[in-house]
């Protein structure tokens, strides 16, 4: 084999990989470069750059209405969700029970049904029981197919847990209630963080259950897909890069401090 | 990822006082579970009934009563066979694109990048980063990239490579891309997962056995990477199938790839019509199930629920 060749054989995944990750960035680059627009009615046409419509954010119609919308119905799935889901994670990993299996199953189906058959099968019962649809509804919604994600996401923390911290507690004469509080809880807490954020990213993103579930009710999304037939304005652009720099920003933080931490921890062994 | 989360199912607790404490277990699990069949499984029940709703005599549009016309699922059939087929034929191409893009990017994160851990987390970060940006925006941003006049189309008729009518968004190809674009980090992640586990003495060994690379990888690599294959294939297919998005016409589609989701969407939003979007969803649901069942079992592992 020649060097030239043997180089490219070598390189050639890497050069894929770059490739790969352009690809994949392409329109995220694309949304964001039009949130720098000087656009008019339609962000199609680049006409040059402006910081305009980052600074008069909220004055396009609806963007920041459906932005607040989607922060509140993210918080309330969120919270309900993680306190639900996290109940279900604990029992399942330290409790023994009967019908183990059917529940395992129930947690499943959810991950494995179609969104488009949850949401209208959510809106022919809200329809049936003669319920309007609203941020209620919606919230009801999210929370549903959040909580299996959070029991995933919890679960694995409280398997690798080690039986023995909280049996040192108990030896040391804490009562169950302490044991949890003081041992159990701030153990679990890092998969309990993770799990609320997926909830939140899940809620924040959601379409397509939204749609047949919120009525007069404008998320986020569902600003987006309403107003793409007409045109989208370049706040959205704004809104959703806004939302992608804080999201990386916070994806990078935590997993700088990770290895630093490791890097701490391996320092010291 | 979701389908591999339930494969390892940690050993029940064996301590003799936790039967004791099944008490406890129901407390922890009655809220959550009463929840998902509140939420889950009561209105998969409601789509069944809905399904076999008949209108009402002289009733107005989008008044239906209970019955057990079952001939509506024939109707739905006839009327929007086309859709069903285009879902699961779309779906199908989209999940096999993704998983010949994917399969090299997450070899290239879980094996060429092992002994780069910092170079490993931006890649990751990069796989994900997708998430953190509406897939509606992204979709519009390859509607506008992909559009008649737009920078790819519009440069490559000025070059005169195409001629001035070529047209990409509106077709069956544009949906299908859009497919498998959106969820190409579905794919990636549990395959990643997979690799990263890989243990490349194995990889060695086909070498040594005097094996050709492709040999090593079809009989080696591939099978030990089985699990995130099945869990990516499933992840992509799932939601694809449902999708109604990307199809929309305005998004990648138009009329004529419209699939089951749009009829789904259009029968229960703006006809009214619930019951055929209910028999749709049943439809699609079922369909889903059995082409899962099957795939999981011919695949092997029965382990995934």
């Amino acid at each position: 084999m020649n060097s030239v060749s043997r180089f490219l054989s070598k390189y050639t995944i890497w050069l894929y990989a770059v490739l790969a990750f352009v690809f994949m960035l392409v329109p995220i680059v694309y949304t964001i470069a039009f949130s720098f627009n000087d656009s008019r009615r339609s962000n199609i046409e680049w006409r040059g750059f402006t910081l305009d419509k980052w600074l008069s954010l909220c004055e396009a119609q609806g963007v920041c209405q459906a932005f607040a919308n989607s922060i509140l119905v993210g918080l309330v799935s969120t919270i309900l969700a993680t306190t639900l889901g996290t109940m279900i994670a604990i029992a399942l990993a330290r409790y023994r029970f009967r019908f183990r299996a059917a529940t395992t199953l129930l947690l499943f189906l959810p991950m494995a049904t179609p969104e488009v058959v949850l949401g209208a099968g959510l809106a022919a019962e809200f329809l049936t029981a003669g319920v309007p649809k609203s941020a209620l509804t919606v919230i009801l919604a999210h929370t549903m197919f959040c909580i299996s994600f959070v029991v995933v996401t919890v679960r694995a923390r409280v398997a690798s847990l080690d039986p023995a911290m909280e049996e040192a507690g108990r030896d040391l004469y804490a009562s169950p209630s302490q044991v949890f509080i003081r041992v159990t809880f701030p153990l679990l807490l890092p998969g309990i963080i993770a799990a609320a954020l997926l909830s939140f990213a899940l809620s924040f993103d959601d379409f397509i259950i939204t749609n047949f579930n919120s009525g007069p009710f404008v998320t986020f999304p569902k600003f987006l897909y309403t107003a793409a037939a007409r045109g989208l304005p370049a706040e959205a652009n704004v809104v959703a890069s806004a939302v992608f720099f804080i999201a990386i920003i916070a994806v990078v933080t935590v997993q700088l401090t990770s290895a630093a931490r490791r890097k701490r921890l391996a320092a010291q062994s | 990822m979701a389908f591999g989360a339930f494969t390892t199912t940690a050993a029940p607790p064996t301590d003799a006082g936790a039967r004791k404490r099944s008490k406890v277990a129901l407390i922890l699990l009655l809220p959550g579970l009463a929840y998902l069949a509140l939420f889950f499984l009561v209105p998969l029940v409601s789509l069944v009934l809905t399904s076999l709703q008949s209108k009402v005599p002289g009733g107005d549009i989008g008044e239906y009563q209970f019955d057990l016309v079952f001939a509506n699922y024939g109707t739905v059939v006839g009327q929007y066979g086309e859709h069903i087929l285009r879902s699961f034929g779309y779906a199908l191409v989209a999940t096999v694109l993704a998983l010949l893009f994917s399969y090299p990017l997450a070899y290239f994160l879980g094996v060429t990048l092992r002994r780069f851990p910092l170079l490993q987390a931006l890649g990751l970060t990069l796989v994900i980063a997708p998430f953190f940006i509406s897939f509606l925006l992204r979709t519009l941003a390859w509607k506008q990239i992909l559009s008649d006049e737009g920078m790819v189309l519009g440069t490559l008729k000025n070059l005169s490579v195409l001629p001035a009518d070529a047209h990409v968004t509106g077709t069956a190809g544009a949906v299908i891309f859009g497919l498998a674009y959106n969820f190409i980090p579905f794919m990636t992640l549990p395959i990643y997962t997979s690799l990263e586990k890989l243990d490349l003495r194995y990889v060695e060994a086909g070498g040594d056995l005097y094996a050709s690379p492709a040999r090593t990888f079809f009989s080696v690599t591939l099978p030990l990477s089985a699990p995130g294959v099945i869990s990516g294939t499933l992840l992509t297919f799932i939601p694809a199938a449902g999708d109604y998005v990307n199809a929309s016409n305005s998004f990648l589609g138009s009329p004529d790839t419209a699939m089951i989701g749009n009829a789904i969407e259009s029968n229960f939003l703006t006809q009214q019509n619930y019951p055929a979007a209910a028999s749709l969803s049943i439809i699609l649901m079922a369909t889903i199930l059995v082409l899962v069942a099957a795939y999981v079992r011919r695949s092997g592992t029965e382990d995934l629920v």
